[in-house]
This record gives C-alpha cells, sequence and structure tokens, in this order.
C-alpha cells in the first residue's frame, strides 16, 4: 500500500474547513522529511482514538491501531511495551484523551514512555454533535449543557508538566511551520512528547479569530526549566480572553519506562527446560 | 494412612498459608498427593485464618469437613474447628494461649528463651505435629532451610524446640519417596502460559490472581518474560491488545470487577481479531462481594461479555494439572484463531496448592501462521476459507499493517457499507467453527465412573469433589472443561442416558445448568452452592443425596 504515497485511498469525510487538515498535513510533511532524513516508515505505527481526529488512522499508509474512545494511550503503551524501537505516534481527541482517557494519559507522562501525544484539542466533541469537552470554556453551551457548563477546563499543559511529560508543547493549526516542526521534534525525542494542538471545529466550535489575534511565540523562553514552563502555562486558562503562548514548553531529559524491556526477548529452547526445574524444585 | 487431613488455624498475619505449604511440603516429601485449602479473610491483621491440607495415597482436589490434626495457635481455632476433629485425632495447641485436651506447647516461652520474633510460632507448632506425625527430623529441617531462605536459624530452632516437646500419634507408614511437584493452581496456570509461548503478563492486582502476578514477577528474568502493572484493568487489556500488534504473547490476569473493566477493550479484541488470553479468577457474589472467597457466578459473564458478537474461547479447568495443560493451551489457541481466550479460575481453584500431574498427552502442535506471498500487498483481514488472516506483527519490512475497531475492510480501513459489514461480521464468527472443528482433537469433556443411575455434571474446581462423592454414590461425572464454543456433540456423547443428572455448580443461579438445558439437555436436579465456601466431599454427598434419593 506504502507505493500509493503516504494518503490511502481512503474517503476523506472532515467538514469543509475543518481544522483537521491542517494537522493532517503538518503530520504528512514531518512524516516525509523523517522519511527522507532515514527514518523507517515500516517502524511508525499511528494509534488513534475515536472522534474526528481518529480517522487520521484511515488516511495514512502506515501501520495503525485505530483504538476505542480514549484508549489510544494505552494501546500505544503496550506497542511500545512489545517492541521499545517502534515510533508511535498517538493522535487523540480533547474529549478522547482529557475525559475518557485522561488516566492512562497522565500515566504515560509519569512512566515517560518514549512516543508522541499529538491531541487535536478543537474544545468540543465533535463526532457526537456538538457536547462540552474538558477544555471547552467555562458557560459553553453545548447540547448537553444548553444553560453553560458549570465547570472551568482543564490546562492540560500544566497538568502534563506536572505529570511528568519530558517534551510539552501547544501547536496551533494556522502555524503550520511551527506545527510541523514540533511534530518532527516531538517524534525524535526520547520520552514522552505532549503536543496540545489549537484547532477548530468549523460547525460546532470556530474561536479562530481569538486564537488568530491571541497566540504568540514567546522570546528568551528556558526550555529546560519547569518553573519558567510552568510559568509559560499559566499565562492561558484555556477559559479567559488572554494571551496565548505557543511553541515548546519544555524539553528535559529522564529514564523512559520500556527501556527495561530493551533486548528481553524470550528464549524459547530452554524455556521448558526451565519449567521442568522449577516442578523439580516443588517436589 | 491412606488419607488424612491436618488443619492449621490462628490469627491474619500470623503465616497460615505459609505455614499451611509447609505441612503440605512435608507430606508431599512422602509421596502423598496434597491438596490444600486456605480460608481468609479479606483484612491484612487479625481475624481468623486457616489452611487444610489433605494428604492421600490417590489423586485428590478437594477438602473433608473432617480432620485428624488439629493445630491451633489460638483459642479461636479449637472453638471453631473442634466439631471437625475425628474420633481419636490430634490437637496440638499453643499451651501458653489455650487449653485443650491433646498436646500443649508453651510457643510464647519458647519464643522468649529463644529470643525469636512472633512470627516463628508456627514454626513451633510445626515442629510438635511433625514430630506427631512420625516425620523425622532431618526431613522438616530440609523443608524449613528450602522454605525460609530468611530466618533459617530461627525457625530451625523454634522448630526443634516443638518437636521435641511433642509426642508420636499418627504414623506416616508410607515409604518416603519423592512426591509429585506441589504448586498452586495460580502457578499451574503461570506456567502453562509460558510453556504456550507467553512473553508479557499484564495484570493489576485482584484477589484472587494477584499471586499469579507475583509469580510472573517474580520469574520475569527466568523466562525473559516482560510483566507489567499499569494503572487499571482498562489500561491492561488495551496495553495486551498493543503488545499483541506488536508482536507478544500475552495474558492478563483478574476477578470479576477487573473484568468488567476488561470487556471494552474485550470487545476490541474481538472485532480487531488481537489474540490475548484473560485468566479471570471469579470470587464471591456482584460487586466487591466477599473478596478472597470462591465463587462460579461469572460463566456467563465470560461466554457473554462485551456488545457484539464475535468469537472467543472459555475454559474452565478442574485442577492444577488441567490449569497448566489448558492454560498453554488457550496461548495456542487464541494466537492460531486471532480470538480472546478466557481461562474461568475461582479463588479454589487459584489460591489452592495441588500436585501437579503433567499430561502424558504431548502439547499440541497448534502453530499460527505468518503472512505469506499471497498476502502482498498485506492486507490485515484478508478473507480466507476458515475466516483467519494471516497475522504480521508491527513492524514487518514492507508491511503496512492496520488494525481498526469499526468494522473494516480487508485493509483495515473502516467502512459502513452493508456487504462488507456482513461479510466481516461472518469472518469473525466463521472463526468460531473452525476453533470448535480444532477443539474436537480435544479431551472437551471429562468423564468419571460408570453408573447409569446417576450423572453428577459440573465445571471448573467442582471437579475433585465430584469426583469423590461419585465413587461414594456410585455415579458417575460429567464435565464440560471447554465451556465455549460449547462442546455439545462431546457432551451429548459424555452424558449418555442416565436414569436422573444432578447438576452441581458454585453459584446460586445454575448458569452451567441453564446452558445444557437450552441444548435440550433434561436437568433434574441442582445442587447449588453460593455462601463462599467451597464444598468438602462429605458436604456434597449430603447435598445430592437431598435431591436424589
Amino acid at each position: 500500500m506504502r507505493e500509493e504515497g503516504l494518503i490511502s485511498r481512503a474517503q476523506n469525510t472532515w467538514c469543509p474547513g475543518c481544522g483537521n487538515f491542517a494537522i493532517q498535513h503538518a503530520f504528512k510533511n514531518a512524516i516525509l522529511e523523517l522519511g527522507s532524513e532515514g527514518l523507517s516508515l515500516d517502524e511508525v505505527v499511528l494509534v488513534t482514538g475515536i472522534g474526528c481526529h481518529a480517522k487520521m488512522a484511515d488516511y495514512f499508509n502506515l501501520n495503525s491501531v485505530y483504538a476505542i474512545h480514549g484508549r489510544a494511550v494505552p494501546a500505544a503503551a503496550g506497542l511500545k511495551i512489545a517492541d521499545p524501537n517502534l515510533k508511535v505516534i498517538c493522535c487523540v481527541g480533547d474529549g478522547d484523551a482529557y475525559a475518557e482517557g485522561l488516566d492512562h494519559l497522565l500515566f504515560a507522562a509519569k512512566r515517560n514512555m518514549d512516543m508522541t501525544i499529538i491531541v487535536h484539542n478543537n474544545r468540543v466533541y465533535g463526532l457526537t454533535t456538538g457536547q462540552y469537552t474538558p477544555t471547552s470554556p467555562l458557560g459553553f453551551r453545548g447540547k448537553s449543557t444548553p444553560t453553560g457548563t458549570a465547570e472551568p477546563p482543564f490546562n492540560p499543559i500544566a497538568l502534563m508538566l506536572n505529570a511528568g511529560a519530558s517534551f510539552v508543547a501547544r501547536g496551533y493549526t494556522r502555524r503550520q511551520d511551527q506545527l510541523r516542526w514540533m511534530i518532527k521534534e516531538a517524534i525524535m525525542h526520547r520520552g514522552l512528547s505532549f503536543i496540545d494542538v489549537l484547532q477548530i471545529c468549523a460547525t460546532f466550535f470556530d474561536p479562530h479569530e481569538v486564537y488568530d489575534r491571541m497566540v504568540y511565540e514567546p522570546e528568551g523562553h528556558d526550555r529546560s526549566s519547569i518553573e519558567s514552563a510552568m510559568r509559560l502555562a499559566s499565562e492561558w486558562d484555556y477559559n479567559s480572553e488572554s494571551r496565548i503562548p505557543i511553541g515548546l514548553f519544555f524539553q528535559g531529559e529522564r529514564p523512559v519506562f520500556e527501556d527495561r524491556f530493551r533486548g528481553v526477548r524470550p528464549d524459547i529452547p530452554s524455556r521448558e527446560n526451565k519449567i521442568g526445574m522449577f516442578l523439580e524444585g516443588r517436589r | 494412612m491412606e488419607d488424612f487431613s491436618v488443619l492449621i488455624g490462628g490469627r491474619a498475619g500470623e503465616g497460615l498459608n505459609r505455614a499451611g505449604q509447609i505441612i503440605a511440603r512435608l507430606l508431599n516429601a512422602h509421596g502423598y498427593h496434597i491438596y490444600m485449602y486456605y480460608d481468609y479473610p479479606s483484612l491484612i491483621r487479625g481475624g481468623h485464618n486457616f489452611s487444610i491440607i489433605r494428604a492421600a495415597t490417590h489423586s485428590i482436589g478437594a477438602h473433608r469437613t473432617h480432620v485428624d490434626v488439629l493445630l491451633a495457635l489460638n483459642r479461636e481455632t479449637l472453638i471453631l474447628h473442634s466439631g471437625r476433629l475425628r474420633e481419636g485425632g490430634a490437637i496440638i495447641y499453643d499451651s501458653d494461649a489455650a487449653k485443650a485436651d491433646g498436646i500443649g506447647i508453651p510457643l510464647s516461652k519458647i519464643l522468649k528463651e529463644e529470643g525469636a520474633p512472633p512470627i516463628t510460632r508456627n514454626s513451633g507448632l510445626i515442629g510438635a505435629f511433625a514430630r506427631a506425625a512420625g516425620i523425622q527430623w532431618e526431613v522438616l529441617e530440609r523443608i524449613i532451610k528450602k522454605e525460609f531462605p530468611k530466618g533459617t536459624e530461627i525457625n530451625l530452632k523454634v522448630a526443634r524446640r516443638g518437636f521435641d516437646a511433642s509426642e508420636q500419634k499418627l504414623r506416616i507408614d508410607r515409604p518416603s519417596m519423592k512426591g509429585l511437584p506441589l504448586v498452586s493452581g495460580n502457578e499451574a496456570i503461570g506456567l502453562g502460559l509460558l510453556r504456550g509461548g507467553l512473553t508479557s503478563y499484564i495484570a493489576y492486582p485482584m484477589t484472587p490472581t494477584s499471586s499469579l502476578l507475583h509469580f510472573l514477577a517474580e520469574v520475569e528474568g527466568d523466562f525473559g518474560l516482560k510483566v507489567v502493572h499499569p494503572e487499571n484493568e482498562i489500561a491492561v487489556m488495551l496495553m495486551a491488545i498493543g503488545a499483541a500488534c506488536g508482536g507478544e504473547k500475552v495474558a492478563v490476569g483478574t476477578s470479576g470487577g477487573g473484568f468488567c473493566l476488561m470487556t471494552e477493550g474485550l470487545g476490541f479484541a474481538g472485532m480487531a481479531e488481537c489474540p490475548v488470553v484473560i485468566v479471570l479468577g471469579q470470587r464471591t457474589g456482584p460487586s466487591t462481594g466477599l473478596p478472597t472467597y470462591t465463587s462460579q457466578g461469572d460463566l456467563l459473564f465470560a461466554r457473554h461479555a462485551s456488545q457484539g458478537e464475535f468469537s472467543r474461547l472459555v475454559t474452565a479447568p478442574a485442577d492444577a494439572s488441567e490449569a497448566f495443560f489448558w492454560s498453554s493451551e488457550s496461548l495456542r489457541l487464541a494466537w492460531r484463531f486471532q480470538i480472546p481466550a478466557i481461562i474461568l479460575s475461582d479463588k479454589t481453584l487459584s489460591e489452592g496448592y495441588y500436585s501437579l500431574m503433567v499430561h502424558s498427552r504431548e502439547q499440541s502442535s497448534v502453530e499460527e501462521s505468518g503472512p505469506g506471498n499471497e498476502d502482498r500487498p498485506y492486507r490485515r483481514y484478508r478473507f480466507t476459507d476458515s475466516g483467519v488472516s494471516p497475522m504480521a506483527k508491527m513492524p514487518t519490512r514492507g508491511a503496512v499493517v492496520k488494525v481498526n475497531s469499526y468494522y473494516h475492510d480487508e485493509d483495515g480501513i473502516t467502512t459502513e457499507d452493508a456487504a462488507m459489514t456482513a461479510s466481516m461480521q461472518e469472518k469473525l464468527l466463521r472463526k468460531g467453527e473452525a476453533l470448535s472443528k480444532e477443539l474436537g482433537k480435544y479431551e472437551t469433556v471429562w468423564t468419571h465412573g460408570r453408573g447409569e443411575d446417576l450423572a453428577l455434571v459440573c465445571w471448573g474446581s467442582n471437579g475433585p469433589v465430584c469426583q469423590e462423592t461419585a465413587d461414594i454414590l456410585g455415579a458417575r461425572v460429567v464435565r464440560p472443561i471447554v465451556l465455549h464454543p460449547f462442546p455439545e456433540e462431546a457432551f451429548g456423547r459424555a452424558l449418555g442416558s442416565p436414569a436422573a443428572t444432578v447438576v452441581v455448580e458454585q453459584n446460586a443461579t445454575a448458569q452451567l445448568s441453564s446452558i445444557l438445558k437450552g441444548f435440550g439437555h433434561r436437568v433434574d436436579a441442582t445442587v447449588l452452592k453460593y455462601d463462599g465456601r467451597p464444598f468438602s466431599v462429605e458436604e456434597l454427598a449430603t447435598r445430592v443425596q437431598e435431591v436424589h434419593a
């Protein structure tokens, strides 16, 4: 199938103007560039949850696990346990990863698993036709909250910094060059890479005017300092209309969970002997 | 002595499970077949714990109500269990804690004199038991050295004091010979999985399968095994699926509550055709229930868990020997047919200790087939006669492997096409027919005895107790080992046409019975038990006689 190119024959069914196109585009270019720099595409696995974002699994001629809602991250973790050399990239949604699968997201960061998590954060459920998500602004009027939500949003950047992710970034779909660069860096980073990508939902939530006005790339930010990263993360709470820093917030080094499984290979011929020896010891 | 039982009881935290195992090893060292039942409430300290160790010259897998020796670390043990003591049986007790008509050992005094910690009290009682049973000191010494690599000396000292203060009451006249390997049901399951090719084990702790997690974590280095304990059972199941996609042979373990959380992933495994083995150790009741007691309440749940329809294998081994065999085969069959395979255990089997008999039957030659030349370009869900598509792991050079939880086409790309949906649904079920055919090569229904008057039908860990009961009553036992796909033909043949059929189950709604009725079998009576405690031989014989005069 790869001979046909990186984009599969699957028919694209995103709405016209959907923010996912921009992520797909940046992702494709990042993979193509990494491929030309020597990355084996056989070793790339795209893991998605369920939601509009997840169609990425169908649209790419790459190994993929089109998993279930909220559960892309543990499936990806299983792949890394099986083969620590795989380049595993999770494309997940904000309802998907921040509601249904938040526990897995935090634990992947806690373990600093060497994989990339790209959150297609449009701050609304699209596929289920317009309900609030954990990053919708306070008072969001969706189909399940017609009078407005009564809960403020999570700040996923701060959550992931606290949980131990070693690469934390925020992208915006209308900053294509930066997004492509960020995805490449995230894939090549050794450890848990997390990118919260602000995108619009053309049908249910489109704050692009606010984003266009408010996003900025901070200058002189120390990416190696978790304190600076936390300060930067607190500039925007996903709720109020304030400036929205985008770019790489933090990059650090710490041990990777699945390294303990590197090189672990069962010695099949001796397995019977070992079972025999164990049983002998129990006589 | 051909068949005798020892009960050791005390407070939780006094090492009663360990003590029971040492007594079991002592008797095993004399060539007896062993079964050990360990009864404990769900707490760490306090409460009453006891172990019943039964030794016999024939194969056993059940306890008896009556015991021949009662070892009491406290007064409560005497109050609760004196009624079990057979006439002429012996009581050995801590004379600093209780009064009784038997061999009193002043354990507190001994510990004080030896400067020994409280946990060694049971060693004093074990020493006294060894002497009372006519077991040589050297045998006990060897076993204590092996079982207590830490604190060997102090345990030996206390055991010797107990030994010296005791007197011979019984005679183990069986020649000292090598016993069979003594293992817990969970160890047998773990070893069977390893034999079948297990490379990863993923589990969240939950009684009664926690000890399987502990066992496999302990031997992980020896077997090149990857053992992971994630955040919850949802993650367990999804990690297992991911690991299977990456080429691992993976199993998970849990009990009913955890299996509830795994159910979502179970359906994913079914739809995406990712093989996985699930060890489901049943315990009593809905919700938290009785965490440390037994049940067979999850049979229908295991057969039907998850939305939608797909093929699966459900087996219920009766003892350690069967658990060893079927765990290995479950793993092989799961990978051959790319389906979930559930091994239904329960607290009785998982935490009981048994003498393991390795089946003389060679392990099967079931092998999964990888992609061949006809698989270029590779299509993960290529249609075949059996429904089984060659499975390529990620990564496979030159292959794009697409795994999908949606209905999908042969490439693994999502589809909502009506004809493709129907074809994929049929593919999922065709694998079940192929599995049924393969199972025809196995002993899927176990039978015992000849009587045409009465057939006792049971499943899982009730097998051994039914076997002994049938021997007492002159009945037959018919026990399906494979419970899904139900081996209807083999079962019908095995059952024949007895005058009466009584179904014995450790649940309140007779779940196997409902399956049998569905196939048109007559069930004359059921004997059900749902108090968390396994049947003893005497108890089951009485209960069966009540419904079948």
